[in-house]
């Protein structure tokens, strides 16, 4: 029985992942797009050779750019729903709705704004290909490093409620949390590798369209994800009365 | 991680029942790590590492390698 209800959240998890991956997509391709255009244009006007196309710009941007996004989405939204499995009963006293939501929003925050805020996302151009190795390391390691702190974060927070009460349990639970990931900021090394030349403008909003990427597919998963897992684990009358309303399908 | 779900009332919701970690952990080892390999070849697969030879993944995932905050080249 719990066996099954693990998989049922898995798989549901899995495809509110690619739900999401689908208005992440719409996002990307509308928002990040023309500003990888215009960043390839300074890399075309400042490059010394030509390569070889590999792929070409239109299947980059459309059918490359789907399945990049796509897979992240579904393989995120497994390891989520693996998360909200844990989570569940474990958070105080939340629904499976808003247990999704807050899981969704501190996956965003931990394994996304974290290591953005120090590695922020690159356009073409940006980034001398000598670093990728330690620019990959740095990344994937800010990446595991927000998530380990912002479980840390939670197990103080559970500790410290018995004798601060929730409220104060989760201020501290919170300042550490940045207190720790400032500490990070400090001491891991910075990485500015952007071109003489480059314009502000551009990298400004292919920063932003990127983290509007991100905040559409964790806030789409968690709704999604949340609605599912309401009705899997509570089809009770208030689940009854919810769906007797006509609600968008989960596709 | 002893204490007890509270009785569903009227009033209050019912708390989720939680999980036993034992039921979790099968699939959260298959399929955490399953998921894992999906994000390495998105993310760094033919950037920083190579498991498939050329720079065909690389080129493939291009747009969303960048798009998704992961440094590509």
């Amino acid at each position: 029985m719990n066996s099954t209800t693990v998989r049922n959240l898995l798989v549901r998890g899995m495809l509110a992942g690619l739900a999401a991956g689908v208005l992440a997509l719409a996002v990307a391709y509308f928002l990040g797009e023309p500003d990888i255009d215009k960043a390839i244009g300074f890399e075309e006007a400042h490059a010394h050779g030509h390569e070889a196309e590999l792929v070409s710009r239109g299947l980059q941007s459309t059918a490359g750019l789907a399945t990049g996004v796509l897979v992240y989405g579904v393989a995120f939204g497994g390891i989520a729903a693996l998360a909200y499995c844990f989570a569940l009963g474990r958070m105080g006293r939340l629904s499976p709705r808003a247990t999704a939501l807050l899981l969704s929003g501190s996956a965003l925050l931990a394994v996304y704004v974290v290591p953005f805020l120090k590695y922020p996302a690159n356009p073409p151009a940006v980034g001398d290909p000598d670093t990728i190795g330690k620019r990959t390391t740095l990344y994937f390691l800010m990446m595991l490093l927000g998530a380990l702190l912002a479980i840390a974060a939670i197990v103080l927070g559970k500790r410290l409620t018995p004798g601060l009460g929730t409220w104060w349990a989760t201020v501290v639970a919170v300042a550490a949390f940045a207190l720790a990931v400032g500490t990070a900021y400090a001491f891991l090394p910075a990485v500015d590798e952007v071109p003489a030349g480059f314009p502000a403008a551009v990298l400004w909003r292919f920063r932003l369209s990127a983290l509007a990427v991100q905040t559409t597919l964790w806030a789409g998963f968690g709704l999604l994800f949340g609605e599912l897992a309401e009705r899997l684990l509570n089809p009770g009358p208030e689940t009854a009365a919810a769906t007797a309303r006509p609600v968008a399908a989960p596709h | 991680m002893a204490q007890h779900v509270a009785q569903p009332t009227a009033s209050t919701p019912a708390l989720p029942a939680k999980l036993p970690i034992g039921a979790i952990a099968p699939w959260a080892s298959f399929f955490g790590i399953l998921m894992l390999v999906l994000l390495y070849f998105v993310g760094a697969e033919q950037g920083a590492t190579s498991v498939a030879s050329g720079d065909d993944v690389h080129e493939w995932v291009h747009d969303a390698r960048h798009l998704l905050g992961f440094p590509c080249h």
